[in-house]
């Protein structure tokens, strides 16, 4: 009895610590959900904040970033919903008409124009799986979708980048899988 | 044969492709596929390129150094969450009467001066008296009564004897010693009842009154030659409990015991 204090102050500091320690992947992950440098870490703070407030939600043993990634989420979705600066988060929902970019060289800026341009859903998608290696099963417990919206998501992600980047108009024939 | 039966290829085995996550044996199946399709295969290339560009493009996030605000969100939510552990921790110690209070007395804030001398006080009181045979005590414990309410009056407040016997010690007696001068002046006696068990391992709890500004410290240990003493103010009354025949978490025990009875 006497540690058990003892014990759970070291726990929340060992809890603290990986947290800490997974900073620089959020950080990575938000810098290319949101863009630019301080609006990323402005979500991250957010992240950071109410992860913490809600750890009791976690549940001891699984994969603590995944489950920081859907916090992310959630934050981000309130954000982009409450500055509606975005694009729609709606599956449907409004896709800019965006110009080709076309130019060898400057394909890596070109790629992060592009990727601004993509629904925040597919991004989001698009950026777990191939940013930060989950499974499309992690995937759609993450964002709380079925995992055959991760698979049409991600295709068509890919496609509208595919698009944008060397000018090939987005395939209708897709066969996309709900 | 249809064409879909030899082309079961579908989207998601292709993405799956892309990333990697295709099982083994169906790999080599899309990559024959793919052979025969070269505009299928261009697509596919162009979708693996995206993912190395896209890691390209943001893995150097990875090694920039952590914005301070982001590591100062962390620390003091890191505190509060502390602080508020050992809140829930001192309700709970309160609710259970002193029970897990005990422990919350080993985490509270020392009072500076508080308790100064009492340990090593009681350390050489025990060192001098304990190895008595024939005179460990002045007042029997058979006159219990009496050496209570003797050493309640000379002290100033009131002394109880705890009751050890569930931790195997019984009570020996107890006498009366000289303490430091107060800085009121006058003589400021110290009690010291003795216990020992029935292979006559001993074990001394020595009691003085404080000057009432100190009210409660830490509940703390320290070890003075071979003795080990814990010791702890409450309220106005300074206790030490010490033994040179029982280690750390044996004496730990009895002062959990004696805690708890002078706190019921």
């Amino acid at each position: 009895m006497d540690l058990l204090l003892r014990r759970v102050i070291i726990r929340t500091v060992d809890d603290g610590q990986r947290f800490v320690e997974l900073i620089p992947r959020l950080r990575r992950y938000a810098r290319a959900l949101a863009g630019d440098r301080a609006r990323a870490d402005d979500l991250v703070q957010d992240t950071l904040e109410r992860a913490w407030n809600k750890f009791h939600l976690w549940r001891p043993g699984s994969d603590l970033r995944a489950w920081l990634f859907t916090v992310m989420h959630n934050v981000h979705v309130n954000q982009v919903r409450a500055s509606r600066d975005h694009a729609s988060l709606d599956d449907e929902g409004a896709e800019m008409a965006v110009a080709p970019v076309q130019g060898a060289g400057l394909e890596i800026r070109d790629l992060e124009r592009a990727l601004a341009q993509l629904p925040a859903e597919q991004r989001e998608v698009l950026l777990l799986v191939a940013l930060e290696d989950l499974s499309y099963a992690e995937v759609a417990s993450t964002l709380g979708i079925p995992i055959g919206t991760v698979m049409s998501r991600l295709s068509r992600a890919r496609e509208k980048l595919r698009g944008m980047m060397y000018g090939i108009p987005a395939s209708t024939k897709l066969q996309v899988v709900k | 044969m249809t064409d879909a039966a030899r082309d079961p290829v579908t989207e998601p085995d292709l993405i799956a492709y892309v990333d990697g996550q295709l099982a083994e044996s169906r790999r080599a199946e899309v990559e024959g596929w793919l052979d025969t399709r070269p505009e299928e295969a261009e697509r596919i290339a162009a979708y693996k390129r995206q993912n190395e560009e896209l890691r390209a493009l943001f893995n150097p996030v990875i090694d920039e150094p952590v914005p301070a605000r982001l590591r100062r969100v962390f620390r003091r939510a890191a505190r509060w969450r502390a602080y508020a552990i050992a809140a829930g921790f001192m309700v709970l110690g309160l609710a259970v009467g002193g029970l897990l209070g005990w422990q919350l007395h080993a985490y509270r804030a020392p009072i500076a001066g508080a308790g100064m001398g009492i340990a090593k006080n009681a350390a050489v009181a025990h060192a001098t008296y304990s190895p008595e045979v024939r005179h460990p005590v002045e007042v029997n414990a058979d006159q219990e009564p009496h050496l209570v309410a003797w050493l309640s009056k000379r002290l100033g407040t009131n002394v109880r004897a705890p009751k050890l016997e569930a931790n195997g010690f019984n009570l020996v007696g107890g006498r009366l010693l000289p303490g430091d001068a107060k800085p009121a002046g006058g003589p400021s006696p110290v009690a010291q009842l003795m216990y020992q068990t029935q292979g006559g391992r001993r074990l001394t709890l020595y009691v003085r009154t404080e000057a009432t500004a100190n009210r409660e410290t830490a509940f703390r240990y320290a070890l003075e030659g071979n003795v080990g003493v814990f010791y702890w103010i409450d309220r106005n009354v300074g206790y030490a409990l010490s033994s040179a025949d029982l280690n750390r978490e044996e004496l730990l025990g009895v002062a959990n015991s004696v805690y708890k009875q002078l706190n019921p």
